[in-house]
């Protein structure tokens, strides 16, 4: 297929993951901050969830702290702030458009209709009226979006186009998510100084991750026991049958990039495979032990290096 | 000016016979179910995302430029006996006006009959110097017409058919065609049941035939591609989907790139050659390295790659010396020239404003002429002389003088009309009609083409940039 064409899908995905995983935070802060917690937990919730999108230095030209309206304002609506939910449709559309050919039908009416669905709610105030549901609209049309992308597509190199983009922004949004909560709530335990708040807000908080990542119910399934912070690093990171998991992401990610392996590929691949093993012979307590944090940058670290070599390879490839 | 003839009735209560059945079911449709028709249909097309772009516009939300082409529910309805006679006298057109193309770029033997002006068309800024001498599959130039069709009311109160302009550069509007006709099914699969309405779903199997009927010489297996400006173009969702109906790749001029006088493409395994272009980008933007140098929308280097054979170009290069309007005057004259034959189709009378007579006719009747700017296109810098201002007739004549050979003028036709759901209800508006005709190793085309309506009252302007809207159009067997 035209690398032009596997650019947009490989884009068109990322933005719709994307916007889902904005919208999965969001939705954890959110009910967060209606938890009964201090003034200062609250801010830090909202402060953490800009940094992981690295969008602290933007946030802070437009907004002066980081109250909860503001927050939710600038990352679900905002024009110019591009990882906004708003921005991330829009590029998710305007990649499909431009390829609207290559798209079954459904899937492109799938992302037109997501558009302008969005627009419509925006202008009818349902986010300000109820954020909470306006966040599971977003989740629900992504869900829409995969499952139209997975149930009309040939299962040709588009399609896996599309769930390399998939997986490789998941991958990093799990690895982000997971590094900033950890960062800010489990202090020196895994790597990081910082103060402890009780066990019970603990229990919250540990319990909001997991809900982010529609995690919750699969933990007490996996673990049957209380929730503990390795345990949970350890489902997020290490389980390759947890759908959001960095292993998950990264199995999907090298079978899809096998199938559109090319003569330039190979070390892109090697690179994509190594990864995978780590994740597959890692265990929690070493990742724990060399440092959460140091062990997430370095992920996040690989994964964009993936991303590089994924677009010379196959999207932008040089004159030839 | 004769009233105009319409489409549907011969006066107040009677009905032409082809639209009877149609009328007397129009008639039981209460005004509100046609809303709640109209209605569906925007929200259908805005859902599939049938828009064109408009430069400098924003829309409400937010989406930016695009807007919807308005779609009309009533059908223009063409009698199968008049369709037989317009698909006859079409064929024989585009046949002579690709005979003049391939004539004008090779021997030139209508130049040296003088019964074209020579220096009309080897001056003409359409004619491409470059083609001279160049050999291009089965002598086809324009593989894809779109030619303008109006009808106008004689004195009787009937009416003829009249072609007001050949398109043979890069015609659009196919994909509306195609469009309207699923929306109509879609909304009233009953009427298709009341009538015997020819398809023409099959235009884009017509249209992959023709490309690939004029594949280089030797290519067995032709790999075809849709070559678009990209997605801001006006005409972007047109392109999308006859690459996505053909099943070809759509491509932007940064996919392709010649190497050893081929033209391949990009592709996620490595460079692939490209035969046949269906081109959406005009002339001036194809090959930077000869004609516009800031063109990012071509190839650089696929002059050259086309001069040698080794890529079919649809349409071909310099196709517009024979759309000119200057050149228009002279294609029943082509006709006899190249085929012996009578012109079936009839010109509009055309005043050529660089000649002396002409010119003063003009100028002592422009309240009741249409001028034209010889390379205008989209109803622009145009002149409607019974509808203009005295203001705007009087910077027609400043521009009339100052360079006379830069226009042409016509009578005012009155263009028929037909019954369209407006705001106000049921009332006429002036249409036109655009068929689409493929040219290869034989002329074909799909009955009917893309009717194209004035919604504004009065307006003869059909163009969607300005206000224009679409019908679906039956031709109806017997």
């Amino acid at each position: 297929m035209l690398s032009r064409t596997a650019d947009h899908l490989f884009w068109m995905s990322r933005y719709m993951e994307r916007a889902e995983n904005t919208a999965r935070m969001l939705n954890v802060n959110y009910e967060t901050s209606l938890l009964p917690q201090s003034a200062e937990a609250t801010e830090q919730g909202w402060r953490g969830l800009l940094s992981i999108s690295e969008l602290t230095p933007a946030y802070l030209q437009r907004y002066k702290d980081f109250n909860g309206r503001d927050v939710m304002d600038f990352m679900v609506r905002d024009e110019n702030n591009p990882s906004s939910i708003l921005a991330c449709l829009r590029a998710a559309r305007e990649n499909a458009r431009a390829v609207r050919g290559t798209l079954t039908t459904e899937v492109w009416e799938t992302q037109n209709q997501t558009w302008l669905e969005f627009n419509r709610l925006l202008r009818e105030g349902a986010f300000m009226r109820d954020p909470g549901a306006f966040f599971e609209w977003v989740k629900f049309r992504s869900h829409l979006s995969r499952g139209v992308t997975v149930g009309t597509m040939l299962q040709d190199d588009s399609l896996h186009f599309l769930r390399i983009g998939t997986f490789l922004e998941r991958g990093d949004n799990t690895a982000r998510l997971l590094d900033v909560k950890f960062h800010a709530l489990a202090g020196e335990y895994f790597g990081a100084g910082n103060d402890k708040e009780s066990p019970e807000v603990d229990f919250y908080h540990w319990s909001a991750i997991l809900r982010s990542v529609s995690g919750f119910e699969i933990y007490r399934k996996v673990y049957r026991n209380v929730i503990q912070p390795e345990l949970v690093a350890e489902l997020l990171i290490l389980r390759p049958d947890m759908p959001r998991s960095l292993a998950a992401c990264v199995n999907e990610l090298v079978a899809n990039l096998r199938l559109v392996a090319n003569q330039h590929s190979g070390e892109t691949l090697r690179r994509a495979g190594r990864l995978q093993a780590d994740l597959q012979y890692g265990r929690i307590d070493e990742i724990l032990a060399t440092g959460l944090h140091a062990y997430l940058t370095q992920f996040l670290a690989r994964v964009g290096d993936l991303g590089g070599g994924i677009s010379r390879d196959f999207l932008v490839p040089e004159a030839a | 000016m004769p009233p105009s003839f319409d489409e549907m009735r011969i006066s107040g209560s009677e009905v032409r016979d082809h639209y009877r059945t149609y009328e007397r079911w129009l008639q039981a449709q209460p005004q509100d179910v046609m809303r709640d028709r109209r209605d569906e249909a925007e929200m259908i097309f805005r859902r599939v995302g049938i828009t064109f772009a408009v430069y400098g516009a924003k829309d409400e939300d937010g989406s930016g430029t695009e807007r919807l082409i308005p779609f009309d529910l009533i059908p223009r309805v063409i009698p199968s006996h008049e369709w037989e006679d317009m698909e006859k006298g079409l064929r024989q057109r585009v046949s002579a006006l690709n005979r003049f193309l391939h004539d004008v770029y090779h021997d030139q033997e209508i130049l040296k009959a003088g019964l074209v002006p020579a220096e009309q068309v080897l001056n003409n800024a359409q004619y491409r110097p470059e083609m001279r001498g160049v050999k291009v599959p089965g002598g086809v130039y324009s593989h894809i017409s779109g030619v303008d069709i109006v009808r106008a009311a004689n004195p009787d109160g009937s009416g003829s058919y009249y072609v007001l302009e050949d398109n043979l550069r890069v015609p659009s509007g196919v994909s509306y065609m195609l469009e309207d006709r699923k929306m109509m099914m879609r909304l009233f699969p009953d009427l298709f049941a009341m009538h015997r309405v020819a398809p023409v779903a099959h235009y884009p199997d017509l249209l992959l035939e023709t490309l690939r009927a004029v594949a280089p010489a030797g290519v067995v297996e032709p790999a075809v591609v849709v070559l678009t400006p990209g997605m801001y173009n006006s005409a972007y969702f047109e392109h999308a989907f006859l690459a996505q109906q053909m099943g070809v790749e759509l491509v932007e001029g940064q996919d392709l790139f010649v190497r050893d006088e081929h033209v391949f493409m990009r592709t996620t395994q490595g460079p692939k050659r490209v035969d046949v272009i269906y081109r959406r980008v005009d002339d001036d933007f194809l090959d930077p390295e000869v004609f516009r140098k800031d063109s990012t929308l071509g190839c650089a280097g696929i002059l050259g790659v086309y001069r040698s054979g080794n890529i079919t170009l649809a349409n071909a290069i310099g196709t517009g010396v024979a759309d000119d309007k200057s050149i228009y005057p002279y294609v029943p004259k082509m006709i006899e020239f190249y085929l012996g034959e009578k012109p079936i189709l009839n010109n509009v009378p055309t005043y050529l404003c660089r000649e002396a007579e002409d010119l003063k006719y003009v100028l002592a009747n422009l309240n009741q002429l249409v001028v034209k700017e010889v390379h205008g296109a989209g109803g622009y810098g145009m002149l409607v002389g019974p509808a203009a201002s005295k203001a705007e007739v009087e910077e027609f004549r400043t521009h009339l003088l100052t360079n006379p050979s830069n226009y042409i003028a016509q009578p005012t036709l009155s263009l028929s009309t037909c019954p369209t759901f407006v705001e106000a209800g049921i009332a006429p508006r002036h249409i036109d009609l655009r068929p689409f005709v493929l040219s290869g190793t034989e002329v074909q085309m799909v009955p009917g083409g893309l009717t194209r309506v004035a919604l504004k009252e009065g307006s003869l302007v059909v163009n969607s940039s300005q206000g224009g809207g679409t019908k679906d159009t039956w031709v109806l067997e017997d």
